[in-house]
């Protein structure tokens, strides 16, 4: 445990006094990624499925801007410019169109059968 | 002394000067995003799910504004925060039964989704390391807002600066076409949405007969009294003055 502290507090402090890199945001985004794959698989409520996938989308939308910035760019490297917001921007739309259509789907299917639980809709089951 | 209070003692001993403030809103906004999407996998309930969805989106919004892209972190919180969340909330409110709002998946499912989501980050922590370019600290170059950009873009003209030995900027394309994609895409999902969610008429052909029989004798009735009750007062008020 305290080696692991020992480990930490420098890392901490370069964290803090570093300027951050495209690398960082990529951690981030590969956790919200990770959060969203993991909340799609384990929840059985479907509003929470529904959740998990506005999680990854959020996480590459991450990826995309951290791209996207000047800011964040290494000496002589290039970034994608306003490309990458733009894009997304656009993942942030289909992700409220896709909002609206899966909810909607969930009340229909809330309406039919009084639950929201995924795994009992196995109508189609063959 | 606690680990957790030595940390923080260590941190604390850092001359404030080298404190690079950048990184610093960077770590807190990154520690709430990661810390609260980890909560929305790990909480029960589904009304604190969505309560913890909202304040990692909104921390994400923060890293978009640090990355300077603020028009990106504007739109973030409007869309998502303001409007995708109401609707998920609304979603949670008409299907919050008591057994619903928690229903809890098998232990044996968590475990897997645990082994699997950390094989996962590990690939992609190793991904994301593993080019030098972006391991290097940022140069720091502050650009222009890129709000006009972004809105010329989407009207198909392009007037940002355009890359080093790329094509010049009379030849970029904007984005118009997705533009007009996304747009009629927008509509077309919210018309079949309204439609999908609509309240069911019961088909009951007799009750709307019935209705439709009982409906004008009692509305006339209650025309007449609207307008009995109107003269009344207007005699009344008459009387009144005279």
């Amino acid at each position: 445990m305290s080696a692991g502290v020992v480990a930490v507090v420098p890392l901490l402090g370069s964290l803090l006094t570093e300027p951050v890199s495209v690398a960082h945001y990529l951690v981030v985004g590969a956790v919200l990624f990770v959060s969203g794959i993991a909340c799609m698989a384990v929840k059985r409520n479907a509003l929470g499925v529904l959740m998990g996938i506005e999680l990854v989308l959020n996480g590459a939308n991450v990826n995309f801007v951290a791209f996207a910035s000047p800011y964040l760019q290494a000496e002589g490297s290039r970034s994608l410019g306003i490309d990458g917001q733009v894009i997304a921007l656009f993942v942030i739309l289909l992700a409220a169109a896709e909002a609206a259509v899966a909810l909607a789907i969930t009340l229909n299917f809330y309406n039919n059968h009084a639950t929201v639980d995924v795994d009992r809709a196995d109508d189609l089951k063959g | 002394m606690t680990p957790g209070v030595s940390v923080l003692a260590e941190v604390a001993a850092l001359p404030v000067a080298a404190v690079n403030w950048h990184s610093f809103f960077f770590v807190l906004f990154a520690a709430l995003a990661c810390g609260f999407a980890v909560a929305v996998v790990a909480a029960d309930n589904v009304v604190r799910m969505a309560l913890y969805l909202v304040l990692s989106l909104g921390a994400t919004a923060g890293l978009f504004f640090l990355a300077g892209a603020e028009f990106v972190g504007a739109m973030q919180l409007m869309i998502y925060v303001g409007g995708t969340l109401v609707l998920l909330v609304f979603g949670v409110m008409l299907t919050a039964q008591e057994p619903l709002v928690s229903i809890k998946g098998s232990g044996r499912d968590r475990v897997l989704a645990g082994i699997v989501g950390a094989a996962l980050l590990a690939v992609l922590l190793q991904a994301a390391f593993s080019v030098r370019v972006w391991r290097e600290p940022a140069a720091g170059v502050v650009s222009d807002p890129a709000a006009t950009p972004i809105g010329m873009s989407l009207v198909g003209v392009r007037v940002d600066e355009p890359p080093a030995g790329g094509p010049v900027a009379a030849k970029r394309p904007g984005y118009l076409l997705p533009f007009e994609i996304v747009s009629v895409h927008l509509l077309v999902v919210l018309v079949g949405a309204a439609y999908l969610a609509r309240a069911k008429r019961r088909k009951t052909p007799r009750a709307i007969e019935v209705a439709a029989s009982v409906e004008p004798p009692a509305a006339v009735a209650e025309h007449a009294a609207i307008g009995r009750s109107r003269s009344a007062g207007g005699s009344v008020l008459t009387g009144g003055r005279s």
